[in-house]
């Protein structure tokens, strides 16, 4: 329970976390977050590990989309320049995997800039439609220029090191995985209580009354889109570090989509919506697959429905959290967390 | 003392003139009204200053320079402020953070440094809130709706935010479109109140759009109208208030007739 | 020179069944101003249920048409009805992301209901391919691309001089306006989803005829981009003249790029030419750009 609201500085008015409960259920989150890989099995792990990365790309692809309007059905490509870099980078040049990680980030956030870059001038639909365009040119990419990415079938990469340290398992790669989101979230976090994260909200908002307030729409919209991309870039690099190989098919436009709906199910203009959508997103269709299991034992042959069943899903989760739920699952957090707020005595 | 020079301002949107030769200076430290029926102009001559639209001739003076060339954002910085006749508030925001977003161009956050929001960054908005809090919210009496969501206010509420926007940007001029349309007679009071107060405390020089004559008669020092694009007449309320082609602007021909001869 | 030859006329005529398919897409661009991300799922499930009444009922093809028209009809009845009006005043994201959602539906169900292997039609035209001088033609294409000109022809016909066609263009150029001269805007709403269902689906049938029909047959709708971006958003005749060049420009590109790059250049040129168009024209060849205001 939680009463009042008195402080006696701006400093700690502004701060995220801003009373004791809420740094007292973040201390916790914290060591569980660390505790965690102890007691968990492979899968759990791996699942973890998944969700990590792919909470990174999400975050980015938030501050784009979700806080600066500007709709991007290409995030998939980018991280997957990310991951390519990363790919060639160890193995053309055994570059170790820590210099990797911002060199992949940078990469992809200087594609990011050339794609977005010319395309600033597009608003709404056409914006999204030439990202659409960079995403099927860079997907061509990855399959036709073999001698560079390997073709369809990709490349293997030798599991990273840290300073000698060799990341050989899902467990050391866990934390490598757990330091990366907390970076990114909070960097995240830490940009919209500055003018750089109310410009990217005011160009979304409003973008003409945005440049008469003094805002260069050319050079926000740019940090957008560079920004975004770096941190799809290094959840490509965590990413192909983490599975130890990277293809082509690793990057359709429907993983841009699936990235889209984690934004939309999480809540748009949200960080924690993003972590939220990232892990929902993730679980579900573990959950769908777990569930036909089941059905195997009545029907056998339930497994082939697998594919149209998540399908399915995935579109009637994006339909209905949109008519429903606009402001998705950070929505759905607030309201219970307000529940709470006052629990016992809510009335 | 002239701080703005408009200079043969010309303009026109696909063969329909909206603007034809219309020229003016405004005074450091005055209150500039801008009247005229719907579809005179107004609002593209404050679009023209703001650098929203370019004109198809003329030139816009600030200060003595030449800002045809100078973008909107810059023109921002260089102490142009503005607020607008449909609320363009950001609704995403709060009502502190759209305050906020007005002092943009004086900060220096970067994309870096607010990344890490450390130091310099921590120090810069930290000042900023203490400075908004002092000059803008305490002045407009909006201390208790500052965390608020901007778009869960009520019309005049909105319209003051907007006016605190404004302020954050610590213009040396003050676009208003409009302030108080839409507002009922007390909510009009109040900002009549504090615009005045803006031009005497801060030494703001404003100008201003608006249908309420009432108000303009009181508060403003000189007044332009327009009429079909073109400048019918300027000067102190008074002598506008009598100009025969004014009235018949306002009132119709006949009427203007009639009370000549009477 | 005759391979060039080939080439063009050969993407003329898939460039009029792209024409019908983008003219679809248009008529809800325009009215609704909903750019429908299902379009290609809504061609899948035409060409399915045609399939259907053909093989599993053995209907003639001229009961078949009917039925199918009318089935489109009501899916674009009901996708307007039950999700596009929830909507309305939501950002373009939203709205763009519930057509993406509806096509992951449509796609799963299909799969679900006919499976995922390819499936052929039973003829339908006379098989003989079509020979002009030195061009050789397969016949599906030839009779498709006739059947989809029928069709754009009807449908420009009856959005120029049919009562409900000017009600529609009056919504689509103002809905307020519309709206005071006692159109029912919601109703043409859901007339245009109607409409651009039976093109979408009519579309499909073309499609599924030539090259088989099978779940995937929707990925066919990405191509309506670079068409509706060349032609402008708003634009029928844009849309029909974009078909056209895609067409073409696709043909030519697969024909004399696709054997130095392994495939995919066919697919991938109507992109590029695309990112080249917004960059010299952010507004697509004949799109209209708006006078902004404050």
């Amino acid at each position: 329970m939680h009463i009042g609201d008195f402080k006696e500085t701006y400093s700690s008015d502004q701060a995220v976390f801003i009373n004791a409960t809420s740094r007292f259920w973040l201390g916790v989150l914290f060591a569980v977050l660390f505790l965690f890989p102890f007691v968990a099995g492979d899968y759990l792990l791996f699942m973890a590990n998944l969700a990590g990365i792919t909470i990174i790309g999400a975050v980015g692809l938030n501050i784009l989309t979700g806080f600066t309007g500007l709709i991007s059905l290409g995030h998939a490509a980018f991280i997957g320049v990310g991951g390519y870099t990363a790919a060639i980078l160890s193995t053309r040049f055994d570059l170790p995997f820590l210099l990797c990680l911002p060199l992949s980030g940078l990469m992809a956030a200087f594609f990011g800039i050339i794609v977005g870059g010319p395309s600033l001038r597009l608003k709404g639909l056409y914006l999204c439609i030439a990202t659409l365009a960079a995403q099927l040119i860079l997907e061509f990419v990855f399959v036709h220029w073999e001698s560079l990415t390997g073709g369809i079938r990709g490349m293997n990469i030798s599991p990273p090191q840290i300073f000698g340290y060799v990341l050989d398992n899902d467990f050391k790669f866990y934390f490598v995985t757990l330091v990366m989101v907390i970076l990114c979230v909070t960097f995240a976090r830490n940009l919209f209580r500055t003018r750089v994260g109310r410009a990217f909200i005011a160009i979304r908002d409003r973008d003409i009354s945005a440049e008469l307030m003094g805002i260069n729409l050319l050079q926000y919209k740019t940090y957008a889109f560079a920004l975004s991309s770096f941190m799809a870039g290094i959840s490509g690099c965590l990413w192909v570090n983490f599975l130890k190989t990277v293809t082509p098919e690793h990057f359709p436009l429907m993983e841009s989509v699936r990235y889209l709906a984690m934004v939309i199910v999480g809540g748009m203009g949200s960080i924690l919506g993003s972590i939220l959508g990232a892990i929902f997103m993730t679980i579900v269709p573990e959950l769908i697959s777990t569930f036909l299991g089941f059905l195997v034992n009545i029907f056998p042959t339930a497994m082939s429905f697998l594919f149209p069943l998540q399908q399915v899903i995935f579109g009637l989760l994006i339909v209905i959290f949109l008519v429903f739920e606009p402001h998705g699952l950070a929505e759905i957090w607030r309201r219970i967390k307000n529940y709470f707020h006052l629990w016992p005595f809510e009335h | 003392m002239k701080i703005l020079s408009i200079e043969n301002i010309s303009l026109s949107f696909g063969g329909l003139n909206v603007l034809s030769d219309v020229s003016f200076d405004v005074n450091k430290g005055e209150i500039f009204a801008i009247i005229g029926p719907n579809g005179a102009g107004k609002t593209s001559i404050l679009n023209i200053i703001s650098g929203f639209y370019g004109p198809e001739k003329g030139k816009v003076f600030f200060n003595g320079k030449d800002l045809s060339h100078i973008h909107a954002d810059k023109r921002a910085a260089l102490g142009m402020g503005r607020t607008f006749q449909n609320i363009a508030l950001y609704h995403g925001m709060s009502v502190l953070d759209n305050i906020k977003l007005g002092a943009h161009t004086h900060l220096k956050t970067g994309l870096m440094s607010g990344l890490w929001y450390w130091g310099k960054a921590h120090k810069e908005e930290m000042e900023l809130r203490k400075k908004i809090e002092k000059d803008i919210i305490d002045f407009l009496e909006i201390e208790s709706i500052r965390k608020q969501p901007v778009s869960s206010l009520a019309y005049g509420l909105q319209k003051r935010v907007e006016l605190a926007r404004a302020l954050a940007m610590r213009p040396k001029v003050l676009l208003m479109d409009e302030p108080v349309a839409g507002m009922n007679a007390e909510e009009t009071e109040d900002m009549a109140r504090f615009i005045l107060d803006i031009k005497e405390e801060y030494n703001i020089t404003i100008v201003l759009i608006e249908h309420d004559m009432k108000m303009i008669m009181d508060i403003s020092d000189r007044v332009l109208v327009l009429n079909f694009g073109r400048a019918l007449t300027h000067g102190t309320p008074k002598e506008v208030q009598k100009h025969p082609e004014v009235i018949a602007a306002y009132l119709g021909q006949k009427k203007a007739e009639t009370m000549e001869k009477g | 020179m005759d391979i060039f030859l080939q080439l063009i006329t050969s993407g003329f005529l898939v460039g009029g069944i792209y024409a019908l398919i983008a003219l679809g897409f248009v008529l809800i661009y325009k009215a609704t101003n909903i750019i429908n991300f299902a379009t290609g799922e809504f061609m899948m499930i035409g060409a399915y249920i045609f399939y259907s009444l053909m093989v599993y009922l053995k209907l003639s093809p001229f009961i078949g048409f009917p039925i199918v028209i009318i089935c489109a009809a009501l899916l674009g009845f009901l996708v307007e009805r039950l999700i596009l009006r929830h909507m309305l005043g939501q950002p373009n994201i939203s709205i763009i992301m519930v057509t993406i959602g509806l096509g992951s539906i449509l796609l799963g169900l299909a799969e679900i209901i006919w499976g995922s292997s390819f499936r052929s039609f039973p003829p339908l035209f006379p098989r003989k391919p079509i020979i002009l001088g030195e061009i050789v033609l397969r016949s599906n294409l030839f009779y498709g691309f006739l059947m989809a000109m029928v069709v754009v022809v009807v449908f420009l016909l009856l959005f120029k001089y049919a009562k409900v066609g000017v009600a529609m263009r009056a919504t689509a150029n103002d809905q307020m306006a519309a709206f005071s001269m006692g159109i029912n805007v919601k109703t043409m709403f859901t007339i245009s989803w109607a409409f651009g269902a039976i093109a979408a689906s009519l579309g499909g049938i073309i499609i599924g005829n030539i090259g088989g029909v099978q779940p995937t047959l929707g990925h066919i709708g990405l191509k309506i981009f670079p068409i509706v971006i060349l032609g402008g958003l708003d634009s029928i005749i844009g849309a029909v003249l974009g078909g056209f060049i895609v067409g073409i420009v696709e043909n030519l590109a697969g024909g004399y790029l696709d054997p130095y790059f392994h495939g995919g250049v066919k697919d991938l040129a109507p992109f590029v030419v695309l990112i080249f168009i917004l960059l010299i024209k952010p507004h697509g060849l004949f799109g209209t750009k708006e006078i902004e205001r404050l």
